[in-house]
């Protein structure tokens, strides 16, 4: 059993708070990331589950056991670096083999070990290589194996695709989950990328300045945001989100964005918001797949509205609106062939079934 | 778009011919320099060879210094035959090895703790280290030998007039640099590879064994060829502390059994010279490579 618990959690730089109280408990073989912008602590929580970082207060458990004092060669742990930090006088075969030749493992048994980890790689052939004749993505895979190879009770990565180009980070992501599911150990995995984290995670954290916003699926994430931050933070692009008032019209509830725009509330939600009517400072959050090209609405609950289009972004499979609403640009998922242009008008439909009302003072959503 | 294209081609061809221009003056400059400072450099040891083949008759006779017409190996079977000559080589040998190797045994640790073990006063102990070394040696052998007096007086062992002395005063000169050198060598390596090592379960002493003296054996070499010079080249303290010929080092061995009075055998003179810088020449020639890639540390990525 591995499961790591962290209770409370914090930690101070000098007097400059890094990490201000974090409660997580990860289950065993569960694959966590923790998600957030730079300077969130993300990485300070990783480096304190490693031992590389003392902790200021709280606790650390590690399969149950408090680990605050232990180090980190004694913590049963493997850490896959965001530069590698591949040793570079050795060759791939003596990096992967160096935990289990200080153990003084039996070489034989050192051997298999490291044959058959790289078999899962697919490094097999770059056994006698020294990591200055390895491409990114190899040396990413042979740092992936240096913590497979010790069978540890927890995997931690920091950010270790983010030096990949494009194209081979979508690739190694894939490489990860499959290897993942593979040798099924407890992972905690820090990233910035909010798309990193939805497709490898079974749980996301999502943390903003030392604290956590949210736990959550990927789909608990996306469709039910807890705060603004998670709201605004998950998703590309990116949720729309507009002021907006909440008043009471003809025995059900009116959003009102300004003027000359206003939607209803759909029957479902009336009974949640009833208790914020008459409030002007609430934000609307609607996802741009919320607001598409279709011209009549064809359930309850969607609502259309006149705009201007400023800018399309043609993307191939959908075509990118933008437009201003109450000062804010927002962003809506069309249909290539609904031909929307550059300055003209149109006529968009915002779904409002998936809509989110938000207390901007507070920052939850409601 | 016609009237642009030729004027930006002729533009651009233009800067082409002048950069190239420019490279190539730029090239004959260096030439210039380098040939100039080739001859001045190299302008002593071959004159150290021509009057090395000469006999001293040849040496005092007023005839053009620079050509030898009578050449001869006379000097350099005298000084290898010389049994002075040769312990003075092997004392300078012993005691630039041995120095090399206390050297590395101080500075590779010290070095390494300063770079890397956050410590209360490390930084200021660091500085202190470096700034050891800017204290001359000119300053330094009086109250070395007021040391040695009063090694001599309170506990009856008598340091002076000894080659294995050298062995204790030179890391004074050479550890302080090579430890400096070494701590920004060490700096430069990165902090995730011994964050690695830890979580692989290495300690320190084996983070430093394991990881940093192979990663950082440029810097280490470099260190360990300045060791060796300065070790080898030194002057001042073997002509104060040593004083029997058979407990003289090279350069102070040269000076003193050589130069009798005021009779100078020049032609021995400097075939001992030659001889004696010989060994650095060839530690240079073949490490050269580690000696550059040492002093240019972390200019570029690995």
């Amino acid at each position: 059993m591995a499961q790591v618990n962290l209770r409370k959690v914090v930690k101070h730089y000098d007097e400059t708070p890094a990490v201000r109280g974090i409660d997580l408990d990860i289950a065993d073989k569960e694959f966590v990331v923790l998600v957030g912008p730079s300077g969130c602590g993300k990485t300070t929580t990783l480096r304190m589950i490693a031992g590389l970082e003392d902790i200021t207060d709280g606790d650390i458990l590690i399969g149950g056991d408090v680990v605050n004092d232990v180090p980190p060669k004694d913590r049963d742990i493997a850490m896959v670096f965001q530069n590698y930090a591949l040793y570079p006088h050795m060759t791939v075969h003596e990096n992967m083999s160096f935990g289990l030749r200080l153990k003084k493992v039996p070489k034989d048994e050192i051997s298999r070990r490291v044959q058959a980890v790289a078999a899962i790689l697919g490094i097999g052939e770059l056994l006698e290589r020294k990591p200055k004749q390895l491409s990114g993505g190899q040396r990413q895979r042979v740092a992936m194996g240096r913590a497979i190879v010790r069978n540890p009770k927890v995997f931690l990565f920091d950010e270790p695709l983010s030096n990949l180009d494009a194209k081979l980070r979508v690739h190694m992501r894939t490489e990860i989950k499959k290897v993942h599911q593979k040798v099924r150990t407890t992972t905690v995995y820090v990233t910035h990328d909010q798309v990193e984290a939805m497709t490898l995670a079974d749980r996301v954290v999502v943390m903003n300045a030392g604290r956590i916003e949210q736990v959550g699926t990927p789909h608990d994430l996306y469709h039910s945001p807890a705060t603004l931050f998670v709201a605004g933070f998950i998703g590309s692009p990116a949720m729309n989100i507009v002021r907006c008032g909440l008043e009471e019209a003809a025995g059900g509830l009116r959003l009102r964005v300004n003027d000359e725009v206003a939607f209803p509330v759909p029957a479902e939600r009336i009974a949640r918001y009833r208790a914020y009517a008459g409030r002007r400072d609430l934000l609307l959050g609607l996802r741009p797949e919320h607001v598409t090209d279709m011209r009549t609405p064809t359930a309850p609950g969607q609502c259309a509205f006149d705009i201007t289009v400023e800018v399309i972004e043609p993307l191939g499979m959908e075509t990118l609106v933008f437009f201003a609403l109450n000062g804010t640009e927002i962003c809506a998922r069309t249909n290539p062939l609904a031909g929307l242009q550059a300055g003209k008008p149109a006529q968009l439909l915002a779904d409002l079934r998936y809509m989110h009302l938000i207390d901007e003072a507070s920052g939850r959503v409601l | 778009m016609a009237a642009i294209a030729p004027t930006a081609g002729t533009a651009r061809s233009a800067r082409a011919r002048s950069l190239k221009h420019d490279r190539r003056r730029a090239l004959y400059w260096s030439y210039f320099f380098l040939v100039l400072f080739a001859v001045f450099f190299l302008t002593p040891p071959i004159y150290m060879l021509i009057t090395s083949l000469k006999s001293s008759a040849e040496v005092g006779a007023i005839t053009n210094p620079w050509w030898v017409y009578n050449p001869t190996l006379d000097n350099y079977k005298a000084l290898l035959t010389s049994v002075e000559y040769l312990t003075f080589f092997r004392n300078s040998a012993i005691v630039s090895l041995v120095v090399v190797v206390v050297t590395m045994l101080i500075s590779i640790p010290a070095a390494f703790a300063l770079a890397r073990m956050k410590f209360w006063g490390s930084a200021t102990l660091a500085t202190g280290v470096f700034l050891t070394y800017l204290i001359p040696e000119t300053l330094l052998f009086i109250p070395l030998f007021k040391i040695f007096a009063w090694a001599n007086e309170t506990f009856d062992v008598s340091l002076m007039n000894h080659w294995w002395l050298l062995i204790i005063v030179y890391p004074t000169l050479t550890v302080p640099f090579c430890t400096w050198i070494m701590i920004g060598y060490f700096a430069s390596i990165p902090k995730e590879l011994d964050e690695a090592a830890l979580i692989d379960g290495a300690g320190y002493l084996q983070i430093l064994t394991k990881i940093f003296i192979p990663v950082a054996l440029p810097g280490i070499i470099a260190a360990m060829i300045f060791a060796f010079t300065v070790s080898w080249a030194d002057f001042l303290y073997p002509m104060a502390f040593t004083t029997s010929a058979d407990q003289m080092v090279l350069p102070a061995g040269i000076v003193t059994t050589l130069i009798k009075g005021d009779v100078y055998a020049w032609g021995q003179i400097m075939g001992a010279c030659l001889l004696g810088a010989m060994p650095p020449l060839l530690i240079y020639a073949f490490l050269m490579d580690y000696y550059i890639a040492g002093l240019t540390a972390g200019a570029t990525k690995g």
